[in-house]
């Protein structure tokens, strides 16, 4: 947990300001009965009406300030723990960005986006009740315990005893129940998890008719989120009445030793009274405490889930120079040996080699788990080789600095995802200052400038989040006018074309024929339509490089090749003309 | 005036949310005025107490002892009572929230489709998530302050009428005046409370979007910008955050500080009537005790007004969702479909997803039984609509559709869809094994009708070289399934079911042309007979269709047999052909 000190370190004034004042408030409020006192044994006892109403006034004052102070720690407290929260969420998210996908995948968005809210409002909290209660209350503890050994030493044993016990009991319940907090916060997790997989998956859902077992797994996880919160709440309910029962003990302790030196001569009863009071200063005290115990325990089990997100390396990283030797005269792109596995999993791909020249559009072919999107995803570096490199004009992709790799490419992921805003805050993806006109080429090579042209709102629309409301054709037609913005050096299509029918997918390759000029395009597909007129065609069949060539020469060698034309095209259509 | 009736409704509804455990409530509500009560008493005995030690010499050991059992077995009491007290209230609490959660995730079965496609998920997640946990702190916190504090009003009241009934009256009536003070300022931060909740909301659907398509943000070097819009809405996050904790948290210094004025008050009007010759020293000085011991749990109820102001904000963003309209009931007799054809007849049917823009109007069909019909035309057509409209995933705003004879709408809505086999472009797969998620629309299937149906669907050889087979537990978004694989998943889970009609929707987009016919082989097995609707691009899919629809703005422009619409030459030869247009 303290290791999330570093975020509070704009916040000094706040924490030292805010306790102070705290700490001054409760001295004045520590006044009031001495004032209260002085009223009835001189004002009235002396009949004296003006020092009545003149001490009157001094408690409205001294009240008047302390509110005052209060007021200032509550608006430390209030600025150091909210910008606090701000200072780990953004931190966090940054760092988030830097993780390659297989960690977020390993940790999971419902698991993040709890940790990002959740988590972090406990930590808030405690830094909160941090400045608010944590200088008073040890205060108080210490103070007594110093009035008490000035009263008398024998008896202030029992209080340094009783303060050691209620510290092993704070101790007991906080290990104790960190492990359950740990397990609350997981079981969360869980809830949020099966919400969002409610929220993504309704349709299928419904289609099945299967609402009641996914309420019924819900309720299950939900109901142990309640057991295990019930759980710890057991644990952290023991706190206050065993400090209470201390306390007391020792009052009882007190009283009845106190009696005997007492009865020795050696203390008096107003003594005890005092001793007595004291303990009971401590004791609330301890309750206070006690309080921020359960806080912070909480919190510490938060702080542990967001460190450890912290402590989430990214698998694929920049290297600190990075410096690409750029070579304009090797190929565009060159696999040399690249093998690759996901973790858990076998090799994706095998001992693959291939080069592509400047401007050629190379397609890639091959059957359903072949490899082909792995393949393409090792290019801008979403993941690295196992074995082998990955070379973009004659560099290693590894000694790129990210920016300058992923600048050079535009991809068209195979899943057609928008982002919420409007469809011209997509297409300034591709490029952050492109022109209208940049635009406008954009949607009209990739066939999207027809139906956008028709709303009402043009590129204005506001799209939802995923841009799931535009039909899945629109939807993929806009990815790959986004990707086209920027100009990239090299445009990667992954499949892209999967929700457009024929005829627009036709048009798309023809414009991307036309307009791509400089632009190195490597498409991935199915349909050996769209690959058959490209420079060159890679296919890959269970990871492995079955053949490389022309849509003629791949249909006479590569049996694979001519498998899946034919499984495509009548026999007269095959021939490349 | 109107929010402050609002808001007492939502207490209202968060307590009724809290009546099941009315017993626990009970037993809470008991337990604490036992413990109040002997946390009052333990004082008066060690008072006792100490009274009998009155100097050297003078001490009556016995009474003391005595006492101080007494005051042991109080102690240990009110402890027990104290303890006990929190359990139930931590009962009460934790339950009370799971309910609440429960409620809000079936209302998510409940709602029409169009909410869920229409709101945030991230949004919708944070209600479940952070909303529902403010207002379990809320309740919790409450419940403890409110009922000890009671206790100990009721407690300490009695004590003042005792010794002095005229001051009595006036310090109950001049207290709550801290009260207003509470209000007011309450009523002053509950909007920034509000905001910090639904900016709350929109930072997680932000994170969901941002997060979940982490690669794409990648892909186009969008981390500083996408950090930036974060830091924004953090931003916004942190200034309603603060305004609302510092607000809210006035209210507990503004009331000690009124009851301040209150304790003077009494303390300075005492002391002259003491003067004037009204009262005893004795008299004022308890009555000033009292009046402190009376306040104090005011000041104690105002110490977690920000947790229970956010436990507010979060119902109302809670009950929002829970009091949307839902989705149409079910008929109250629904129709019999255990005879079932697959004769289906669209009449005149018309929708629209926004008022304004007609997307279907007068849409007729009619399908005879066991026809295979695909659906083709350009992107944006309305096709996937057409089955939206057809599993009632939304309502028609005009017409009928009728499946051999009975409306839909007659029709419970899992009857009619369990007609259905459906498998779309977008393949879900949820956060179970391999095994779990084929067998999701037969859940007591066999492994062995697993095994079965993941071979018809050529997924079976896969599975088996995953790490744990079967076993494998595989996540919505994970990472080493490709597209294709997904799909397969999902197509054998439609295999298994063995469904009385079908419908594809682009299922098979991402998978290669090989295992697409075989695919298509084993459905056409398993549909011999059987009614099916195809969406699909690829033409070898279409070609062997008994009818073909064309639609194009909503409508259907063509329909008939391939060989039949190649002779129209209409807009399907031309959507035909654009495929071999030489493309270079």
């Amino acid at each position: 947990m303290f290791r999330l000190r570093r975020f509070l370190k704009d916040y000094k004034l706040q924490l030292i300001i805010g306790p102070i004042c705290k700490l001054i408030e409760a001295v004045f409020e520590l006044f009031i009965p001495l004032i209260t006192a002085d009223i009835i044994d001189n004002g009235v006892r002396n009949n004296d009406m003006d020092y009545v109403l003149q001490r009157g006034g001094l408690m409205v004052l001294l009240g008047a300030l302390g509110l005052g102070f209060a007021l200032v720690c509550q608006k430390s407290a209030s600025i150091a723990s909210q910008g606090f929260g701000t200072k780990v969420r953004n931190a966090l998210f940054r760092h988030i960005n830097t993780l390659s996908h297989s960690e977020l995948d390993r940790i999971g968005t419902p698991s993040l986006i709890t940790r990002m809210t959740n988590d972090i409002n406990r930590l808030q909290l405690a830094v909160a009740m941090l400045i608010r209660l944590v200088i008073r209350a040890p205060f108080l503890v210490i103070g007594a315990l110093i009035m008490a050994m000035t009263i008398d030493l024998r008896l202030s044993l029992i209080f340094f005893g009783a303060a050691l016990l209620i510290a092993l009991v704070l101790f007991f319940v906080m290990t104790r129940s960190v492990p359950f907090y740990k397990s609350i916060q997981r079981s969360l997790d869980s809830v949020s998890l099966i919400s969002r997989e409610n929220l993504s998956g309704n349709r299928v859902i419904r289609a099945f008719a299967r609402q009641e077992n996914d309420e019924a797994r819900f309720d299950e996880r939900n109901s142990t989120l309640a057991k295990t919160a019930v759980r710890a709440g057991r644990l952290s309910a023991l706190l206050n009445p065993l400090t209470f029962v201390i306390a007391q003990a020792a009052i009882i302790g007190i009283v009845w030793f106190g009696s005997l030196f007492v009865d020795g001569g050696s203390l008096t009863t107003g003594q005890i009274i005092a001793l007595v009071n004291y303990m009971t200063q401590i004791l609330l005290a301890m309750i206070v405490v006690s309080n921020l115990v359960v806080i912070f325990t909480n919190a510490s089990a938060s702080a542990a889930r967001v460190n450890e997100v912290f402590d989430t390396k990214p698998s694929v990283t920049e290297k600190p120079d990075a410096f690409a030797k750029e070579d304009k005269n090797a190929p565009c792109i060159e696999f040399r040996n690249v093998s690759f596995g996901y973790s858990g999993s076998g090799h994706a791909l095998k001992n693959i080699s291939f080069t592509v020249d400047r401007n050629t559009t190379v397609g890639i072919i091959g059957g359903t788990g072949s490899g082909k999107s792995t393949l393409v995803n090792l290019i801008p570096r979403f993941y690295d080789a196992s074995e082998g490199e990955v070379f973009v004009d004659g560099a290693d992709v590894r000694d790129y600095p990210f920016a300058s790799l992923r600048g050079k490419i535009g991809i068209v992921p195979q899943k057609a995802e928008l982002f919420s805003g409007t469809i011209k805050d997509n297409m300034l993806w591709g490029k952050k200052d492109a022109s209208d006109e940049d635009i406008e080429t954009a949607l009209k090579i990739s066939q999207s400038y027809e139906f956008v042209s028709k709303l009402p709102e043009k590129t204005g629309k506001m799209l939802s989040a995923g841009g799931k409301n535009l039909s899945g054709g629109q939807r993929q037609r806009l990815t790959i006018a986004r990707a086209l913005v920027g100009r990239p050096e090299i445009l990667i299509l992954d499949d892209s074309a999967s929700a457009l029918d024929f005829a627009t997918d036709a048009a798309l390759r023809k414009a991307l024929r036309e307009e791509t000029n400089g632009m190195t395009v490597i498409m991935v597909s199915q349909r050996v339509g769209t690959v058959r007129y490209a420079d060159r065609i890679i296919v890959l069949d269970g990871g492995e490089l079955a053949g490389i060539g022309t849509h003629n020469e791949l249909f006479k060698n590569c049996e694979v090749y001519r498998e899946i034309c034919l499984s495509q095209l009548k026999a007269e259509e095959v021939e490349n003309k | 005036m109107k929010k402050q009736k609002v808001k007492k409704h939502t207490v209202r509804r968060i307590l009724k949310y809290a009546s099941p455990y009315k017993r626990s409530l009970v037993f809470a509500m008991i337990f604490a005025i036992l413990y109040v009560v002997s946390a009052l008493t333990v004082p008066v005995l060690i008072g006792y107490a100490v009274d009998n030690a009155v100097g050297k010499g003078d001490v009556d050991f016995e009474a003391i002892a005595q006492l101080l059992l007494m005051t042991a077995v109080t102690v240990l009491s009110c402890a027990v009572f104290q303890w006990l007290m929190g359990l139930f209230i931590n009962t009460v609490s934790y339950f009370t929230i799971r309910d609440i959660r429960s409620d809000i995730f079936k209302k998510f079965d409940s709602v029409p489709l169009k909410y869920i496609d229409g709101h945030p998920h991230g949004d919708l997640i944070s209600r479940i998530i952070n909303d529902a946990e403010n207002i379990g702190d809320g309740l919790l916190q409450g419940i403890t302050q409110l009922f000890s504090g009671i206790v100990m009003i009721i407690c300490t009241l009695v004590f003042m009428v005792v010794l002095n009934v005229y001051i009595a009256i006036v310090v109950v009536i001049i207290t709550p005046l801290s009260m207003f003070v509470a209000a007011f300022i309450t009523r002053l931060s509950q909007n920034q409370f509000r905001k910090q909740s639904a900016t709350q909301g929109e930072i997680s659907s932000y994170i969901n979007e941002y997060i979940g398509q982490q690669k794409l943000v990648k892909a186009f070097g969008y981390e500083e910008e996408s950090q930036k819009s974060f830091e924004e809405i953090n931003e916004r996050l942190r200034v309603c955050g603060q305004k609302s904790q510092f607000y809210s948290s006035l209210a507990n210094p503004s009331t000690r500080f009124v009851n301040g004025l209150v304790t003077t008050a009494v303390c300075v009007t005492g002391a002259i009537s003491v003067i004037n010759g009204g009262l005893t020293v004795g008299q004022i000085s308890a009555f000033i005790t009292y009046a402190n011991q009376y306040t104090k749990p005011f000041n104690e109820v105002t110490g977690v007004i920000p947790q229970l102001q956010s436990a507010l904000a979060g119902a109302d963003r809670v009950f929002e969702l829970l009091d949307s309209p839902d989705q149409l009931p079910d008929p109250e007799k629904p129709a019999d479909l255990t005879q079932h054809k697959g004769r289906i007849d669209i009449e005149n049917v018309s929708f629209s997803y926004s008022p304004a823009k007609p997307l279907i109007t007068g849409f007729d069909l009619h399908v005879k039984p066991g026809s295979k019909i695909a659906i083709v035309g350009p992107t944006g057509c309305g096709k996937t609509t057409f089955i939206n409209l057809l599993m009632r995933f939304y309502d028609v705003t005009g017409g009928d559709i009728k499946i051999d004879g009975t409306s839909i709408y007659d029709m419970k809505r899992d009857d009619l869809r369990s007609l259905f086999g459906m498998v779309l472009q977008e393949s879900w797969l949820y956060n179970a094994t391999v095994r779990e998620n084929i067998a999701y629309g037969k859940p007591d299937a066999s492994l062995d009708e697993v095994k079965s149906a993941a071979k018809k669907a050529f997924i079976h050889r896969f599975i088996e070289r995953m790490p744990d087979g079967y076993d494998t537990i595989i996540t919505e978004e994970g990472a080493n399934l490709s597209q294709g694989q997904r799909q397969l998943m999902c197509i054998a889970r439609v295999m298994l079911c063995d469904p009385p009609m079908l419908i594809l929707d682009e299922a098979t987009s991402s998978i290669d042309t090989r295992t697409e016919l075989k695919i298509q082989e084993a459905f056409n097995n398993m549909m011999k007979g059987r009614t099916s609707f195809i969406v699909a691009h690829r033409l070898s899919t279409i070609k062997n269709a008994d009818v073909i629809l064309v639609m194009k703005d909503g409508h259907i422009i063509e329909q008939g047999s391939h060989n039949e619409l190649m002779s129209k030459n209409g807009f399907y030869t031309n959507l035909y052909n654009s495929q071999f247009a030489a493309t270079k």
